[in-house]
């Protein structure tokens, strides 16, 4: 039977039938666990996502998410989550992008980008270019960095509190009485990355035995 | 729904809001002119911590702009650095109002990346307690959207009935609000009989009761539509564009309920029926939801008929800890439960995007998983962060004071809003 997540019925045809509408901009298309993922090229975006919303019928956007790949050349992907009330479809369209490389917005095509792209932005720093609102959105006011990639600290950099003697709110450098608990789950016999303590003599032609 | 039928009542709807806009109320003699007036973060109606910084023209909202944010614990940061199963009670914290509608598209995506099946009575509870989380959840809401446009009885009368269900979640899970109850492969404790009967019994006798009584106040009440007919029309084109879902996409006459067109556990064996506006204003909204709670109710009874008896937890020990039983005996439980709670299942490398009906509408997770036993990115998809948005648009032309009654109806909560 498998899992009872939210049953999508894969359209026939499908695949081929994008491949079509789209043409050269489609640049991969990956169907897995019964859901589709198109990666589109960055600046054929606006046009493949017209399409989609006017020929293909996908009306909706619900959703646009940032993700860092730090080991890859581009290293932020945005993903967009499109929505078809009328074929009972979803769809997922993937560009990828750098802190310098802006990426059109779909604001003109969906009002509702606007702060999805804006939570972005502010969680990834990618630039949305089109789109006239790109203020920050979740952190705070005069807040620096983008605390979602995967360079970021957990803990932040600066902690705030209010000061008695300045009568404010004051902000001041993260001080942690302990440090963040990273544990190491990976266990010796799924194949740990590294040499256990004792065990660098393994190697050695003696087996160990000097 | 067909294309056509979307199409056809497209156009049809008069923008009744031309009436008020410059009707002259806002055009002073003194030439004070346009001001800005900032409401919250900390007001009784903002429902948390939502700022708004409107211009004014007079008592006419000009511009509206939330500030959000204001609750941004970083959860999905958090979520990266927890295994699978320290991340789910992050989900209690999201919608507060209404917990196990969060946990339930976390543990369906984990489920769906795992391809892990889940027991038949798993499901019902699953489902059962969802709908028991919506009833509790249109409790809130309808009562503070009341109470927003000046009622005060029915939000008593119906945080009676959210004190019931809070306290059936005690039975079952332990805590009142933050339960932690649904877990990948099923949910983590069975529930006593007594309680399904207590509860049985609530929904015929208590639950209509106070439920109807509290709508009978305000369903018919010439002050309560004064307040919210005709308040914020969306037309469909606009719920489209705007990304609504839930009791706000209904409101705006299209029927989209996941629940009935992609189900997930056992919705697809449930039979009830998806309300939906006619008119698209505040009042619809409201009336959605009340309307929902009846069918949640039905749901709920379906559930009770149907739920067979069985395991309420996978049996794949890789994934569902053992009994604490067989663990005295069996050494290989004793690792499996030590694995499980330290070091956690690994899911295979791969992403899905999963979205439930939350009470509040379209809840989805998009988890991105890179094969190890932590999340590599896990995006929340918050319903009240695309409604919340499309407040300006809706605001436009409409007085100060309909500014409570457009939230009310949009149902917010602040911890999913901002995560």
């Amino acid at each position: 039977m498998g899992h009872s997540a939210p049953l999508i019925q894969p359209i026939g045809g499908l695949a081929d039938e994008l491949r079509t509408l789209l043409g050269s901009d489609l640049l991969d298309i990956v169907e897995a666990h019964d859901e589709v993922t198109l990666v589109v090229a960055r600046d054929a975006l606006l046009s493949v996502a017209t399409k989609l919303r006017d020929e293909a019928q996908y009306q909706q956007l619900m959703e646009i998410a940032g993700v860092d790949y730090l080991d890859r050349a581009e290293r932020f992907e945005v993903v967009y989550h499109l929505l078809s009330v009328t074929r009972n479809h979803r769809l997922r369209v993937k560009v990828s992008a750098t802190e310098a490389t802006p990426v059109p917005s779909v604001t003109g095509l969906w009002p509702v980008a606007g702060w999805l792209e804006r939570e972005v932005y502010d969680m990834y720093g990618v630039v949305f270019s089109g789109n006239s609102d790109l203020r920050r959105i979740l952190t705070d006011y005069g807040f620096s960095g983008h605390p979602q990639r995967k360079d970021f600290p957990l803990t932040g950099y600066v902690e705030v509190r209010y000061s008695e003697e300045d009568k404010r709110v004051i902000y001041e450098p993260v001080k942690l009485a302990q440090d963040f608990r990273n544990f190491d789950f990976m266990s010796p016999w799924e194949g740990a990355e590294y040499v256990l303590p004792g065990d660098e003599k393994a190697d050695d032609k003696n087996g160990g035995k000097a | 729904m067909s294309a056509e039928a979307l199409e056809q009542t497209e156009g049809q709807v008069p923008d009744k809001r031309t009436v008020i806009v410059g009707n002259g109320a806002g055009s002073d003699p003194d030439g004070i002119g346009n001001y800005t007036v900032n409401f919250g973060p900390q007001h009784p109606a903002a429902h948390g911590v939502l700022r708004l910084v409107m211009e004014m023209d007079g008592e006419i909202v000009e511009r509206c702009d939330p500030h959000i944010g204001l609750l941004h614990r970083g959860t999905e940061k958090l979520i990266e650095h927890k295994t699978y199963l320290q991340a789910l009670p992050y989900f209690d914290r999201l919608d507060y109002c209404s917990p196990l509608g969060m946990e339930h598209s976390y543990v369906l995506a984990v489920e769906k990346l795992l391809n892990l099946e889940v027991p038949e009575r798993a499901q019902y509870l699953r489902v059962f307690f969802a709908e028991l989380t919506r009833i509790c959840n249109h409790m809130l809401n309808l009562g503070s959207h009341v109470m927003d446009v000046g009622a005060m009885t029915p939000n008593l009368w119906l945080f009676e009935i959210r004190e019931d269900c809070l306290n059936f979640f005690e039975r079952a899970s332990g805590a009142r609000m933050h339960s932690a109850w649904f877990r990948p492969g099923g949910v983590h404790q069975d529930v006593p009989l007594k309680l399904l009967t207590d509860i049985a019994d609530w929904l015929d006798t208590r639950l209509p009761r106070l439920f109807e009584d509290a709508i009978s106040l305000v369903a018919d009440n010439r002050i309560f539509k004064q307040r919210n007919v005709d308040i914020a029309i969306v037309p469909k084109a606009d719920a489209l564009k705007w990304g609504f879902s839930g009791p706000m996409i209904r409101g705006s006459g299209i029927a989209w309920d996941i629940r009935k067109s992609q189900p997930y556990d056992v919705y697809d064996r449930m039979e009830f029926d998806v309300p939906v506006g006619t008119n698209y204003d505040c009042y619809d909204r409201f009336m959605v939801r009340v309307e929902e709670v009846r069918q949640s109710a039905r749901i709920m009874k379906q559930c009770l008929q149907q739920m067979p008896e069985g395991p309420i937890m996978t049996l794949d020990r890789k994934v569902g800890p053992p009994k604490r039983g067989e663990m005295k005996s069996s050494m290989e439980s004793l690792i499996h439960h030590f694995k499980l709670y330290t070091e956690g299942f690994h899911v295979p490398a791969g992403e899905v995007y999963v979205a439930t009906e939350s009470p509040k509408g379209e809840f989805g997770v998009y988890l991105v998983s890179d094969g190890t036993n932590k999340p590599y990115r896990c995006k929340i998809r918050p319903t009240a962060f695309s409604h919340l948005q499309a407040m300006d648009h809706l605001m436009k032309g409409h007085m100060l004071a309909d500014v409570t009654a457009v939230l009310g109806a949009m149902d917010i909560v602040f911890g999913e809003c901002d995560r």
